[in-house]
């Protein structure tokens, strides 16, 4: 799959900007399957170790991005102090089949980690991600 | 009253595969109880033994989340569209009740 720079960027940013907390957001693709946005939203338990995204933002992305013409395409999260892997939680907690699960890890803060998965029925599938620059992306907060 | 239900991927398998189904209810309950009894598997992904909406699942109706209205009991107008979202929560901490974790 290409990832958009932009929208590596803006989750990195936003992964940053949460510490010590985890960060969370949403990502939309075009009906190509194009990733074309990163919505950088609220953790509504916010904690170095847990995220849930805020309901009222997820819905408001959700329409945002279906006024574009687009799809909820994945979630983000990141993991302040540990690998861009998905935890125990996250696969436990993984309830959209068609989502790619991306992780930030800024074990090393640096070097920010950014991989992606599908979760399914609790298995982990790592998606290769190949960076492009790109016409997507804006982020959202 | 005559709804619109949109649901996520993860419950389109209890309503053959569909995004979205019309459903009849005067309240949001009443909505998904409807639902349930046309499709058999919908019942058991959105409800709890209790009858309590599944924890993961969020439902929005118009704009405003439900759980800040009635809930449940939340009275639906005609036309309207009620939105299931599911949940979207982790976290490197372990699970409940266990322990060790990412």
């Amino acid at each position: 799959m290409e990832f958009p720079a932009e929208i590596r960027r803006a989750m990195v940013a936003h992964a940053a900007f949460c510490l010590p907390d985890e960060a969370c957001g949403l990502l939309a693709a075009d009906a190509a399957g194009r990733l074309r946005m990163a919505y950088c939203l609220s953790n509504s338990t916010p904690s170095p170790t847990a995220f849930t995204l805020d309901p009222a933002e997820h819905f408001r992305a959700l329409r945002h991005a279906e006024a574009q013409g687009w799809y909820l395409a994945g979630v983000f999260h990141s993991h302040p102090g540990g690998p861009a892997f998905p935890s125990a939680t996250d696969v436990a907690q993984a309830y959209e089949p068609e989502w790619l699960y991306v992780v930030v890890g800024l074990q090393a803060p640096a070097a920010p980690e950014v991989r992606a998965f599908w979760i399914r029925d609790g298995v982990v599938a790592e998606e290769a991600v190949r960076e492009v620059a790109g016409e997507a992306a804006e982020a959202l907060r | 009253m005559s709804v619109t239900l949109r649901v996520p991927s993860l419950l389109r398998p209890s309503l053959e595969g569909r995004i979205e189904i019309v459903a009849e209810g005067a309240t949001v309950g009443e909505v998904l109880r409807s639902a349930a009894a046309a499709h058999p598997g919908f019942g058991p992904a959105v409800f709890e033994a209790s009858g309590a909406l599944r924890r993961f699942l969020n439902l929005f109706l118009g704009d405003e989340d439900v759980r800040y209205l009635q809930g449940l009991d939340t009275p639906v107008p005609d036309g309207a569209v009620l939105v299931i979202l599911p949940a979207a929560a982790g976290g490197a901490a372990p699970p409940d009740g266990q322990n060790g974790g990412s």
